[in-house]
């Protein structure tokens, strides 16, 4: 238990993605991860990890699977939620470019244009500022990556492209990155998510 | 449209395989027109596969079969958001230059199309483009690492509805993963040998005990059921080639396989998606197939 004291278990939401690498990096942080597929695994957390992989599959599917409701209450409610890549269009409030009908859960202020970039051959690795992380540049790995396209008044930009563009927000309790941490070695997303999770204390 | 950074790297191996780490537990469905990837995509396919005809019709309408006709790839890429997959003939270079000139988001070089090579595999690492290609044992599947695979597919038959031979072929290829790890590391030069496959990689799956790249299974997969047991047998999920398109409802059994793929390890889910699904692909017993028309034995 060195290191924890998180308390209730961490949840990843694993429909679909990257969950596992999601558990592993949670785990090597001493946090005791699970994974969340039904309403019932919601009332059990006390923060969430949305993974990276599709964002319509995981909408339909939470939907489907009656999972999306208690997540938008727990979320509305202040629990800590981090979602990278695909993840991050689950948190957002508008979504652009998304397919037919698509939904999101929602939470953060702020309009994400899915596949910003183009087809697989423009994803790309690149360093990041991520000025409230530390100086040390962030190494970071885009995958047919989204970007927050406006944040409203009440998101923050943690980070931005060389270019102007947004890949990483918080607000409140809530945090996203265009970017997938999980498939590199620099895990401050994940400690600083964890450390919000620990303060918070939330329970359902 | 190249609205990327100039400063990134790009086709870097953690970027071509993290693309197929992004697909696991979904299902990439086989598609013949723009309106079939449509059905796919609001099915909640994790990304279409492009090609012209179905394994099941290259089977029974016989023929050389290519790379897709460029039109529809680039309709089929306007239809969908989802990533678009297409395949390339084995060792056919120059297909697999158009198919990434065209935007496909991965290039399935594939024993279902006929080999342009009987010789090599196409050499992947030129490429910016990340590539699939298929395996029946771990021998071949590190082959294909090797030469620049960022994603593998166990083969199974395709365009049969016989799920047996993916069962026997993600069943070797996993057993022959787990006789690696408990391996001592004396022992690893001589499977390197009988692998048929570099020291280096054949090191590192038995050091990790999998594959340093994503696996999913193909050929043969035509129910909720067989895609759950694909995932149960370790699968990081699914190909489904004729399954869909070639039975009685494709939106509700691609919308039920979905569902099978990520609740996989809980029967009564796979029960309730499997109710009232119309007919399956009708399907040939792979023992029926004569040996020389079996796709898996093409690649090596």
């Amino acid at each position: 238990m060195a290191g924890s004291g998180t308390g209730a278990p961490v949840g990843v939401l694993a429909l679909q993605g990257d969950f596992r690498e999601h558990i592993r990096v949670l785990a090597s942080l001493g946090a005791d991860a699970v994974p969340v597929r039904r309403a019932e695994d919601v009332r059990a957390i006390s923060g969430l990890v949305i993974p990276g992989g599709e964002s319509s599959v995981m909408d339909k599917l939470s939907r489907a699977f009656g999972v999306a409701e208690p997540l938008q209450e727990a979320i509305a409610d202040g629990m800590p939620v981090y979602g990278t890549c695909a993840g991050l269009i689950m948190l957002s409030d508008r979504i652009v470019d998304g397919i037919a009908g698509q939904q999101s859960l929602g939470g953060l202020d702020i309009a994400v244009r899915r596949n910003a970039f183009g087809p697989q051959t423009e994803s790309f690795e690149v360093d990041l500022d991520v000025p409230k992380l530390g100086e040390v540049p962030m190494h970071a790995v885009f995958i047919r990556a989204p970007v927050v396209d406006e944040v409203g008044e009440k998101a923050s930009a943690m980070s931005t492209l060389d270019d102007g563009r947004v890949v990483a927000v918080e607000q409140g309790n809530l945090l996203g990155t265009s970017f997938h941490p999980e498939i590199t070695n620099d895990y401050r997303f994940h400690e600083y998510f964890l450390e919000r999770v620990r303060r918070v204390g939330y329970s359902s | 449209m190249s609205t990327s950074p100039t400063s990134g790297e790009f086709g870097s191996s953690r970027v071509k395989r993290g693309l197929a780490e992004m697909l696991k537990g979904g299902v990439i469905m086989d598609v013949v027109t723009a309106e079939q990837a449509r059905i796919a995509e609001d099915a909640g396919a994790v990304a279409v596969m492009a090609l012209e005809r179905v394994p099941a019709d290259i089977r029974s309408q016989g023929g050389v079969a290519r790379m897709s006709d460029p039109d529809l790839i680039d309709q089929i890429i306007a239809t969908v958001s989802i990533p678009v997959m297409a395949k390339a003939r084995i060792g056919h270079f120059v297909e697999a230059q158009v198919l990434q000139t065209l935007g496909v988001d991965y290039v399935d070089e594939s024993e279902v199309l006929s080999p342009a090579d009987y010789v090599n595999h196409i050499d992947k690492w030129k490429f910016t483009v990340p590539f699939v290609c298929g395996a029946t044992n771990l021998g071949e599947a590190l082959r294909r690492i090797n030469e620049g695979a960022a994603m593998i597919r166990s083969k199974g038959e395709a365009g049969t509805g016989d799920v047996s031979e993916a069962t026997k072929h993600i069943r070797k290829i996993k057993s022959e993963i787990a006789a690696l790890s408990a391996m001592s590391k004396d022992e690893l030069y001589v499977a390197a040998k009988e692998l048929q496959a570099p020291y280096d990689l054949v090191a590192e799956v038995a050091e990790r005990g999998a594959l340093p790249v994503v696996l999913f299974t193909a050929g043969g997969v035509a129910t909720p059921a067989d895609a759950a047991m694909m995932m149960q047998l370790g699968a990081d999920g699914v190909f489904v080639g004729s399954g869909i398109f070639k039975s009685g409802n494709p939106a509700a059994r691609a919308a039920a396989v979905v569902k099978a793929t990520t609740f996989y390890d809980d029967p009564s889910v796979i029960a309730e998606v499997s109710r009232g699904l119309g007919e399956a692909m009708v399907g040939i017993n792979v023992a029926d197939v004569p040996a020389p028309h079996r796709l898996a034995e093409r690649g090596w």
